[in-house]
């Protein structure tokens, strides 16, 4: 699957994350993750948005987002020009006998533990997205009887933000080429 | 200065210069209505809510200023959905201001409650619900800057009752508050010489002209451009009047129900300028099989237009007001450099096949009367003058094939949403828009019936528009689909010719009724319905009933597959796929 991120500044008033929403189901693209809070500046929300680019187009993604109204701002982060992040919580059995082991595979992960039961932990983990299903993976033999997901988050690398005024120059975006085709 | 909500809302209209709302009073906008009385707007009460939207889509079209329609919360909201919808289709600068219940009882499932922002998203360019009355202003001026600038549109602005009668100060003009608005600026001149550049060394180019040649009022600088270019044009179904079809460069309409010479000319065609068109299914037929020798040049102000559905080579994003000037200045200059464009010989193919397959249809004096023959008598009397207004169907298509349409504004129907019942209350609005001139709807029986009230409304408010019902008793465009692909398993398409009486109708919402059975009677009729400047005038045709529309590129077909259709010879339609000229 060869998924594209999309960073979007939003404007913060009611019904945005609607409209959003609705521009994914009216035109049939597909959200592989969404995720959305505040940012520096009260007046305005980021999204990420994950689409999957096999069965999205991710260029109409692009400039159908940049046609909302309300919508500040579209970047795509390339992945290695980005830090990508996901956080998860996972409720996993505990075997006495593989205890143990459970624990050194979240120590591997550097994962942490944040609830105990007799039967069962939780693990808190911040990853990149191939980490996190390694991590997934891993834990599967034990069992994991719960799985609560933020999204993806990203940033771009280096000394460039998202607020850079040009965004063909802001970090990790990968629509030089595009931009050249537009004559922008 | 202090005002209530709803006095800031009248206000700003009128400051905003609209002269105009269409609407209906309810509950929630109950308020608003009442300022309404002493001001300068004049509102029009239409007889249900969609007529309302058609209306100010219908006035849109024909002054390109902006249509406002207005209606109360829930019910009457959800009554314009589908005028919106049709809007946002077509690109249509609408603002439409709804009632909503009061701010504490929103959530509630309260009496006429509706969730309209949430249900009109997809189908606007813009919509905001408005909590603060000291928005108001401001509200209603995005909303107005949003429809009318960059690609036009819809826009709706929810009004809860309490917000239209809170005490707030009133000042003008407000501020703008809409910081991710962004409309193009001018087009990059390096992409627009490299245009030029393909276009005068094209040997085989065609300009594909959408209705946003029409939206930017640019028809004079395409004029220009054909002429400098030497290079045939075809107008789409939302362009018809943008080039006149008089004009010897003129291939008049692409695509399913387009003319032989428009389908063949794009589809051998080595360079295409797309003008403000967005290259629908409608006009593409299959994508993969589109166009196939074509580089393409695509200008429009949307740039996700912009390789939706075909990549071009070259790529202008930018309002066509400038575009077409530029353009047409570029390649006037290349020819006054480097000799006149090399078209000729194309030009001879294309001339020869608007001669070797015209649009051909067969009025036999004592024989079924033809919608296309009510058309072209229409066209012959009015000179291609008239304000032609049609809904969805066979006879949308029957007019905008046979119609000589000479200016631009002058075509105005549904196309892209494809809207039966768009015609009697588009054309309502298109005459007021512009009194004094003659405003025909061409509509089906089955269209007209969905909207007819709105009569009432014309004949209430003075609008002489005339409409001719192509009443053939039947859904005609489902009932041809049904014999050609359905073999002739005709289902629940049949209306009836008899019911209801149009001529009864008509009067009984104080318009002239007329009926015309035999093509003997056409010109009679259309002369008495023409001439009557103080009602509205109904015309029931009594037309063919087993009519087609032809020629036609079925549904997902390639548009080489075009069928001639029933009055041309196997031998004529061989020669068609094979691209040759036959009358020289």
């Amino acid at each position: 699957m060869s998924t594209h991120t999309l960073s979007v500044l939003v404007e913060n008033k009611p019904g945005v994350l609607a409209h959003v929403a609705g521009l994914f189901s009216r035109r049939a693209f597909n959200i592989t993750s969404l995720s959305v809070g505040p940012t520096a500046d009260e007046r305005v929300s980021r999204m990420t948005i994950v689409v999957d680019g096999a069965s999205t187009p991710v260029d109409q993604v692009h400039k159908q987002l940049e046609k909302l109204v309300r919508v500040l701002k579209v970047v795509e982060l390339e992945a290695d020009a980005a830090v990508e992040r996901e956080l998860a919580l996972i409720k996993v059995h505990v075997h006495p006998a593989l205890r143990a082991r459970l624990l050194d595979t979240a120590a591997a992960f550097r994962a942490t533990v944040v609830d105990l039961d007799p039967r069962t932990i939780v693990l808190e983990a911040v990853c990149s997205p191939g980490r996190l299903d390694a991590l997934l993976a891993a834990l599967e033999p034990h069992g994991t009887c719960e799985l609560v997901r933020t999204g993806l988050i990203a940033i771009g690398r280096g000394a460039g933000t998202i607020t850079d005024d040009d965004p063909a120059r802001a970090p990790g975006a990968a629509r030089q080429e595009e931009q050249v085709l537009l004559g922008r | 200065m202090h005002v209530t909500g709803a006095q800031a809302l009248v206000r700003s209209l009128e400051r905003q210069g609209v002269d105009i709302v269409f609407g209906l009073p309810g509950g929630a906008i109950l308020p608003a209505y009442d300022p309404l009385r002493s001001s300068s707007l004049r509102h029009v009460l239409v007889r249900h809510e969609q007529g309302a939207g058609h209306a100010a889509e219908g006035y849109a079209w024909a002054t390109g200023r902006v249509g406002v329609c207005m209606a109360t919360s829930g019910p009457g909201a959800t009554n314009l959905v589908t005028a919106l919808a049709d809007a946002y289709m077509d690109s249509v600068p609408v603002v439409a201001i709804t009632g909503q219940v009061p701010t504490r009882m929103i959530g509630t499932d309260a009496f006429q409650e509706s969730d309209i922002t949430g249900i009109t998203s997809p189908v606007t360019k813009h919509n905001e619900l408005v909590t603060d009355p000291a928005r108001i202003p401001a509200a209603i001026a995005e909303a107005f800057h949003v429809a009318s600038t960059g690609r036009p549109g819809p826009v709706l602005v929810d009004l809860p009752k309490d917000v239209l009668q809170a005490t707030t100060t009133w000042s003008w003009p407000p501020e703008l508050d809409l910081p991710g608005y962004r409309v193009p600026g001018p087009p990059d001149p390096a992409l627009i010489a490299r245009a030029a550049r393909m276009l005068h060394a094209a040997r085989r180019p065609v300009l594909y002209v959408g209705g946003g040649v029409v939206k930017a009022d640019a028809h004079e600088a395409l004029r220009e451009l054909a002429e400098a270019a030497q290079a045939p044009v075809v107008t789409t179904l939302m362009a018809r009047g943008a080039f006149p079809d008089s004009h010897p460069l003129a291939l008049g309409m692409p695509g399913m129900h387009g003319t032989y010479a428009a389908v063949a000319a794009l589809q051998e065609a080595d360079l295409i300028v797309a003008l403000g068109a967005r290259f629908d299914d409608r006009v593409t037929g299959k994508l993969a099989a589109f166009a196939p020798k074509a580089k393409v040049v695509h200008a429009d102000i949307d740039p996700a237009e912009i390789g939706k559905n075909r990549v071009p080579d070259v790529a202008i994003i930018g309002n066509l007001r400038t575009v077409l000037p530029d353009l047409a200045i570029a390649v006037r200059e290349l020819a006054g450099r480097s000799g006149p464009p090399g078209t000729g010989e194309w030009l001879a193919t294309t001339a020869g096949w608007r001669r070797s397959y015209p649009l051909r249809y067969t009025q036999r004096p004592d024989g079924p009367l033809k919608p296309q023959h009510v058309v072209e008598r229409l066209s012959a009397m009015t000179g291609g003058e008239a304000i032609i207004v049609a809904g969805v169907g066979q006879h949308q298509m029957h007019a905008a094939q046979h119609y000589t349409f000479t200016r631009p504004r002058s075509w105005i129907n549904s196309g892209g949403l494809g809207t039966m019942g768009f015609a009697v209350p588009a054309a309502m609005g298109a005459q007021i828009g512009r009194p004094g001139e003659l405003v025909v709807a061409i509509d089906g029986d089955g269209c007209f019936q969905m909207t007819a009230q709105e009569l009432a409304t014309c004949a209430i408010e003075g609008l002489p528009i005339k409409v001719m019902i192509f009443n053939d008793g039947f859904l005609g465009m489902v009932r041809q689909w049904q014999e050609l692909f359905y073999e002739e398993r005709y289902s629940e398409v049949h209306l009836g010719t008899a019911i209801p009486d149009y001529v009864k109708l008509a009067e009984a919402y104080g318009c002239a009724g007329l009926r015309c059975e035999s093509p003997a009677d056409v010109d009679t009729v259309l002369e008495k319905a023409l001439a009557s400047t103080d009602v509205p005038v109904v015309v029931d045709f009594r037309t063919h009933d087993a009519e087609g529309v032809f020629p036609m590129v079925p549904a997902g077909a390639a548009n080489d597959d075009i069928v001639l259709g029933p009055e041309f010879t196997a031998a004529e339609q061989e020669a068609a796929a094979r691209k040759e000229v036959i009358v020289p």
